[in-house]
């Protein structure tokens, strides 16, 4: 990375520019600096409205970039060791799915986690490729889904030696990284490209302790969400390739489904972030984790909560663990990590990312500061004091081997009808069944229903698993495919 | 010259003071700190362009916190002071023979080595020999702290700013953890007479009513408060601040004060109908 270039920020630079020229717009967006709709100014103010513009020479065009955005594409791209960046506006879901796209046609083959994010199986139902899924394993206690053995992804590429692509999650939300460097070595001497969804490790390019990031890795593309731990926009994002990957064909893929009316206030956050992360990245991430570090040594000390960390570390399923993330198990103290959230943002004035069954997660950034996280601490430790129970059990949750009998845009597309659950052995779901804990599917479109999923649907519901994705809420009914349909 | 120093009370009304010279300003990880010589009100002292306190009028809230928990409680050996690193709670503290410690938990070091220097009248209270300053964060110090404390004063002063944290219901809830079984928190109550202050103020009350037992409001008048007007919380375990007010006992001290009163001490608590209304409002709601 040359950190001299990496000074300039070249959209945010233009749009300075283009701000002192006091250009009178002719062209859209209509409200013209703000001045036909007050009411936006007084919410976002003067300066934000002001720069809300459309794409002109000067600022260059995000669907053909030739000047600053081009610049801002290759400085991006230094910045993350790729060879190719592409500025993202319609958040880490037009990454991930360009990233699919490009990589498999209909009927190929890739292969996947089977907790992998809704963007990618709608990827698939837009491209009509064909999912092969893996087992993440599950934490016993924790009941988190981990990441991708790496004897798993071998016997997955054995048995489909077509498969064109595999993709992996890493790190997961939790902060657990597979072991990347391997799967994508071993991808590769099948001929097959190796895609990264790295939405929750945009942090990993700038501090060197933390786990290995994709580009590093040698992946083929990478989809980064700048916005999470990048500090840009929300939905702005990135998608990186590597050496190997031809950009005019991807740059093909976005433009199928990219506005053609980018917002330079996500670009410009884009092209500022990086700049931010580029030449401060490696102190502000060191202090990330250790505030992440602090807290879970303080929330630790509180007892009855478990903030775990390394120690996680198995060699394989948590190959490497990325300890900016705050992750707590909860239920020691007889609240499920939905309650502990609830009573933060209820009770506390405290907005946590999120509660699962048995864990809560904090997501600490470049933006906090101490106080926050004694604020953090103060208030589980108080939780634990008012509001703690006897703990109960946990219904952990097993992996059922899905049987994949149509691709999920047939599935998709196909004539379905609601019938009772009991009566659908046999049948082609067409809906997702998930199951939390550990957010991993039961059922995905185009899988086979079969006699122990059924059972195991409604004993999981029975002992209090909370069910989701099916059109009815309670489960009763699932929609499948019409027979001959 | 005309050297002024605004202090913005709230967006649209600010509060001027003339200033003499700067004789400080520094920034720490915590907040920015500028001490000034005023004809007025002598010097004060500002964190991030608030004024803290003045000269002129420091006696009001370091007097108004600490005597009037102190006239209540038959029996205090160990305060708690967080915030106040000025020492002027501490100062005021030191006159009760009985009071064995006074533990003062301060996260700013900046702000007590500026106050030693500067307002060597305050600071003087953090030089008695029970007294000990802890350089931490409040919130972490009692996390740790179980049943230890007769009475614990939180001084600080903004509920929006670096000391945010010591006006949430965790605080409260950690307070309540370190007292005593008759213990009595006091606590910086804002002022409810701008808009922007009321909902802080509210918020404050409703936490603290939820918390302890029970929970009063009592008033001041101070000059470089917003609208001049200031409240302060009583929270506590056992003691009402009139039912258990022992005024015999603490005209018997002979504690010479410029504000506190015994008289007063009853009349503080007598509140303005508007205050009464919204304190009522968030202990029904």
């Amino acid at each position: 990375m040359n950190l001299n270039d990496q000074k300039h920020a070249p959209i945010y630079e233009a749009l300075n520019r283009f701000r002192k020229q006091r250009v009178v717009p002719f062209d859209v967006p209509g409200h013209k600096r703000g001045r036909g709709n007050p009411e936006l100014v007084e919410l976002l103010g003067e300066k934000c409205v002001g720069i809300d513009v459309n794409s002109m020479k000067p600022l260059d065009n995000l669907c053909h970039p030739t000047s600053v955005i081009k610049h801002a594409e290759e400085l991006a791209a230094d910045a993350f060791g790729a060879a190719h960046a592409f500025l993202m506006v319609g958040g880490t879901t037009s990454s991930v799915q360009s990233m699919i796209l490009s990589a498999c046609k209909s009927g190929e083959k890739i292969i996947l986690p089977r907790n992998v994010h809704k963007s990618a199986i709608n990827a698939l139902v837009l491209c009509g490729a064909v999912p092969v899924y893996i087992d993440p394993r599950v934490e016993p206690k924790l009941g988190i889904p981990l990441g991708m053995e790496l004897g798993d992804v071998r016997r997955a590429m054995d048995e489909n030696p077509d498969a064109v692509a595999v993709l992996v999650n890493n790190p997961t939300y939790y902060g657990i990284c597979s072991n990347l460097k391997a799967i994508v070595e071993l991808a590769h001497a099948r001929g097959m490209q190796a895609l990264v969804d790295e939405a929750h490790g945009t942090h990993l390019y700038f501090n060197e302790n933390l786990p290995l990031d994709a580009m590093s890795a040698g992946a083929d593309m990478t989809a980064v969400s700048k916005h999470k731990s990048g500090g840009s926009l929300t939905q702005s994002s990135l998608l990186l390739l590597g050496p190997n990957v031809n950009p005019r064909y991807v740059d093909k893929i976005i433009n199928l489904t990219q506005t053609t009316s980018a917002s330079y206030l996500l670009m410009s956050s884009l092209d500022i972030s990086r700049r931010n992360l580029a030449l401060r990245g490696e102190k502000s991430f060191e202090k990330v984790a250790q505030m992440a570090q602090y807290a879970r040594e303080e929330i630790n000390a509180v007892g009855g909560y478990y903030a775990y960390g390394r120690e996680l570390v198995n060699g394989d399923s948590v190959f490497d663990f990325d300890v900016t993330k705050l992750s707590v198990y909860t239920r020691d103290i007889g609240l499920a990590g939905i309650e502990v959230y609830d009573l933060l943002r209820d009770e506390y004035d405290i907005q946590i990312e999120f509660g699962d069954i048995s864990n809560i997660l904090a997501y600490i950034s470049i933006g906090d500061r101490l106080q926050d996280i004694e604020r953090l601490v103060g208030a589980l430790a108080d939780i634990k004091r008012l509001y703690a129970r006897e703990p109960s059990e946990m219904f952990l949750a097993e992996y059922i081997s899905p049987i994949v009998a149509a691709t999920p845009q047939a599935a998709f597309y196909a004539e379905t009808e609601s019938l009772p659950i009991r009566e659908t052995v046999g049948r082609i779901c067409s809906e997702f069944v998930m199951c939390y804990p550990p957010g991993i599917p039961i059922l995905a479109p185009g899988e086979v229903i079969t006699k122990e999923i059924v059972e195991y649907t409604l004993y999981a519901q029975a002992k209090g698993s909370s069910m989701q994705g099916p059109e009815d809420p309670d489960i009763r009914y699932l929609n499948v495919l019409k027979k001959g349909g | 010259m005309e050297f002024w120093f605004n202090d913005m009370h709230t967006q649209n009304v600010q509060l001027s003071i003339r200033v003499e010279k700067q004789l400080f300003s520094g920034e720490s990880d915590f907040q920015r700190i500028d001490v000034f010589e005023s004809p007025e009100f002598g010097r004060f002292l500002a964190s991030d362009g608030s004024v803290i306190f003045s000269e002129k009028d420091e006696f009001t809230y370091d007097e108004m916190i600490v005597h009037v928990p102190m006239a209540v409680h038959p029996n205090v050996k160990r305060v708690l002071v967080i915030g106040g690193g000025d020492g002027g709670v501490a100062r005021e503290l030191t006159h009760y023979e009985e009071i064995e410690a006074i533990d003062v938990v301060e996260q700013d070091k900046l702000f007590v080595d500026v106050c030693r220097k500067f307002f060597p009248a305050n600071a003087c209270g953090l030089d008695d020999p029970r007294v000990k300053v802890f350089y931490q964060d409040g919130l972490r110090f009692l996390r740790s702290r179980q049943d230890e404390y007769d009475l614990i004063i939180n001084d600080a002063t903004d509920p929006l700013g670096h000391t945010a944290g010591l006006f949430t219901k965790e605080f409260y809830g950690s307070c309540y953890k370190a007292l005593h079984d008759d213990g009595i928190m006091v606590y910086q109550h804002g002022s409810p007479f701008f808009d922007e202050d009321e909902d802080p103020c509210r918020a404050m009350h409703k936490k603290a009513y939820r918390s302890f037992p029970v929970s009063r409001v009592y008033q001041a008048h101070i000059p470089t408060c917003p609208a001049g007007y200031w409240l302060f919380g009583f929270a506590s375990k056992k003691y009402h601040p009139l039912e258990h007010f022992d005024k015999k006992r603490w005209e018997e001290r002979g504690i010479k004060t410029w504000y506190y009163t015994a008289n007063l001490h009853v009349g503080a608590f007598m509140l303005p109908r508007y205050v009464e209304d919204l304190l009522e409002e968030e202990e029904n709601s």
